[in-house]
């Protein structure tokens, strides 16, 4: 099997393979250390030329990359942590995603910007967030988040290669030793692979299981704690579910309406459940419910949201644990909505 | 090298510019704000008459000047700074948002520096003989992503001109209340040749600048040049809070385009200024009897 961390690998050295305009800039990439998770792992032997380990200067090696995206290259950046995307902040909103609109249309910056992100490592407050949520909704900014579905490697690769406009890729760093998972490991559930505006959204159900009473909905590493709360609650407390997997985070469809296949599945069961491990309030659930409502009116008979605590992630194991949403609260938040 | 009057018409140029748009903003004519660069005309033109074709020019707020100079148009600038349709980004930009050719603006300060090196790392890369010039005030030396950008330059040879135009205020706060140290010590600090130079006069900075792009295309690594100039007008609009007295001598003694016109016929320079004077309102009424964007243009700008 096919780890997410080795999917990725494999996806940037494809892109390397396909396109010498691709670069990639970031701290500590070169071999043998590979970047601080590895993702990067052979390419600066491969490509010396193409790979620029860079000092520690988050926002300027963005902006190094947005000059020369500006100028017809396809740069890569990676940042060693989430974390560290507020240092690059100015960048990504101020210039990345503003050139394209405010020079009418007349640059492109095909940039992707690659980060480890979320908890459940150990590694404290500033390095275990799930920051996303402060770049969804930024005009411009294309948001996506692999998850075990669908092969990261070739997300990544189709980001890099495919997209003139901006990317911000969110790696669940929980996630890279996860499988990629094949039909076998999936055999319990029937699977429906839609294509979203860029990326792939999948549905999941258990196999004969009778029509369902509840939706969730999560992206990256939090979809495979909703997998196994689906299961549970199909065969523990006879609650039937459905999982929305979206890979593409930001944008949303424009006018307010929800993701084709989350609109398809809140038809069939009236309830939704989001998880998600940013903190709890203004963020991707929060939205989510928002157009489900607007969508569904009174139709939608429960909406809810699990989420991280709104307080820093403690290092200590136990209040990690308990900071974060867990398969438990998603068990205790279906059953109190059905 | 260009004539004397060649010079002198391009100053004359970005100055009548600036002149009828503070002259016509109290009517309404203009949407939003300005900042002109009255005072600074022989930087712009100094510098940017060594440009090749291909060449990057990374500008900010103060960016007029520097278009003009670019060789941009002022019709398209002031229908840009009307937000008209026919303005150089559509009126989507307005007075700080540039981009025509090789020359780009933004107007949050020193958030350029990494992009500038960027574009000229890219060029290199390329192997394009294309160099990048980038247009720095005192003001954006306060902001650190300028020095993370300078040791990338160094480090990884990008062929940028870093240009400090230091007017000694920012906004309305004085350099020596924002500025410690020396502003060259901080370029050779991160091992970039610097020069610095105290004058209005575009000769003298067209001469500085000549060698300074020489050493650039030679030897592909960045340089600094230092400009110590004059603003004559506001921070923006009505925000001057200096001396008039102070401003007024500098008008008298450091005006660039008093020092340039002495060495024209004052015939010659007439007749220059009268045609200038003609063009600039063409363009002018040009841009004012122009449409404004349709609504469409507000979603897709950026999206193709």
């Amino acid at each position: 099997m096919t780890s997410v961390l080795e999917a990725l690998t494999r996806g940037l050295h494809a892109a390397f393979a396909q396109d010498g305009r691709v670069y990639l800039i970031g701290e500590d990439l070169l071999d043998p250390y590979g970047g601080a998770f590895k993702v990067s792992r052979g390419l600066s032997s491969q490509y010396p030329g193409r790979v620029w380990s860079s000092p520690v200067s988050e926002a300027a090696i963005t902006g190094v990359a947005a000059g020369m995206a500006l100028r017809g290259l396809r740069p890569v950046v990676e940042l060693m942590f989430g974390d560290f995307s507020t240092l690059i902040a100015d960048q990504l909103i101020n210039s990345i995603t503003k050139f394209p609109a405010m020079f009418n249309g007349t640059v492109r910056v095909p940039i992707v910007i690659r980060t480890p992100m979320g908890g459940r490592r150990g590694y404290g407050p500033t390095h275990s967030q799930t920051l996303e949520k402060l770049y969804l909704g930024v005009p411009g900014l294309r948001v996506l988040a692999p998850n075990t579905l669908s092969d990261p490697g070739e997300l990544l690769r189709r980001a890099i290669l495919e997209q003139d406009d901006p990317v911000f890729f969110v790696e669940n760093k929980v996630l890279y030793p996860k499988p990629v998972l094949d039909a076998q490991t999936l055999q319990d559930f029937e699977i429906e692979q839609t294509q979203g505006e860029f990326a792939p959204v999948h549905t999941l159900r258990l196999k004969g299981a009778p029509p369902p009473t509840l939706t969730l909905s999560a992206y990256g590493y939090m979809a495979e704690l909703a997998r196994e709360a689906l299961t549970r609650l199909a065969f523990e407390h006879e609650i039937f579910a459905e999982l929305v997997v979206p890979t593409q985070l930001a944008p949303l469809p424009a006018g307010g309406g929800l993701e084709p296949a989350l609109a398809a599945a809140l038809q069939r069961s009236g309830r939704l459940l989001t998880i998600e491990e940013g903190t709890y309030s203004l963020g991707w659930g929060a939205e989510q419910l928002a157009r489900a409502s607007q969508a569904l009116g009174p139709r939608l008979l429960a909406a809810r949201r699990l989420a991280a605590h709104e307080a820093p992630i403690p290092a200590v194991r136990a209040l990690e644990e308990a900071a974060l949403p867990s398969v438990a609260d998603i068990l205790r938040t279906a059953r109190e909505m059905v | 090298m260009p004539t004397h009057a060649a010079l002198y018409r391009q100053l004359y140029t970005i100055r009548r510019f600036e002149e009828t748009l503070l002259e016509a903003f109290p009517s309404g004519a203009f949407y939003g704000t300005t900042h002109t660069y009255i005072g600074q005309e022989a930087n712009a033109v100094g510098v940017l008459a060594h440009l090749q074709p291909g060449d990057i020019v990374f500008s900010n707020h103060r960016c007029h000047g520097h278009f003009l100079a670019y060789g941009g148009e002022p019709h398209g600038l002031f229908a840009e700074l009307m937000g008209k349709a026919t303005g150089v980004c559509a009126g989507l930009g307005g007075s700080q948002h540039l981009h025509w050719k090789d020359f780009y603006s933004n107007g949050v300060l020193g958030s350029t520096a990494p992009i500038a090196v960027g574009t000229a790392l890219a060029e290199k890369e390329k192997g394009s003989p294309a160099i990048c010039v980038l247009f720095l005030g005192d003001g954006a030396m306060g902001e650190g992503v300028v020095y993370e950008s300078l040791n990338l330059a160094a480090l990884w040879g990008a062929p940028v001109l870093f240009v400090v135009e230091n007017n000694h205020i920012a906004q309305t706060t004085p350099t020596e209340l924002a500025l410690a140290g020396s502003l060259a010590a901080r370029f050779a600090a991160f091992g970039i040749p610097v020069n610095e130079l105290d004058s209005n006069d575009v000769d003298v900075i067209y001469a500085a600048a000549a060698s300074e792009f020489a050493a650039l295309r030679h030897t592909a690594a960045p340089r600094a040049l230092i400009l110590n100039t004059t603003r004559f007008g506001p921070h923006s609009k009505g925000d001057d809070t200096r001396d008039p007295a102070l401003v007024a001598s500098w008008r008298a003694t450091r005006d660039p385009l008093t020092l340039q016109a002495a060495r024209l016929e004052p015939a010659a320079r007439q007749a220059l200024e009268s045609a200038v004077d003609a063009e600039i309102a063409r363009a002018y009424a040009q841009a004012e009897a122009d449409p404004l964007p349709s609504l469409p243009a507000l979603t897709q700008a950026g999206r193709q």
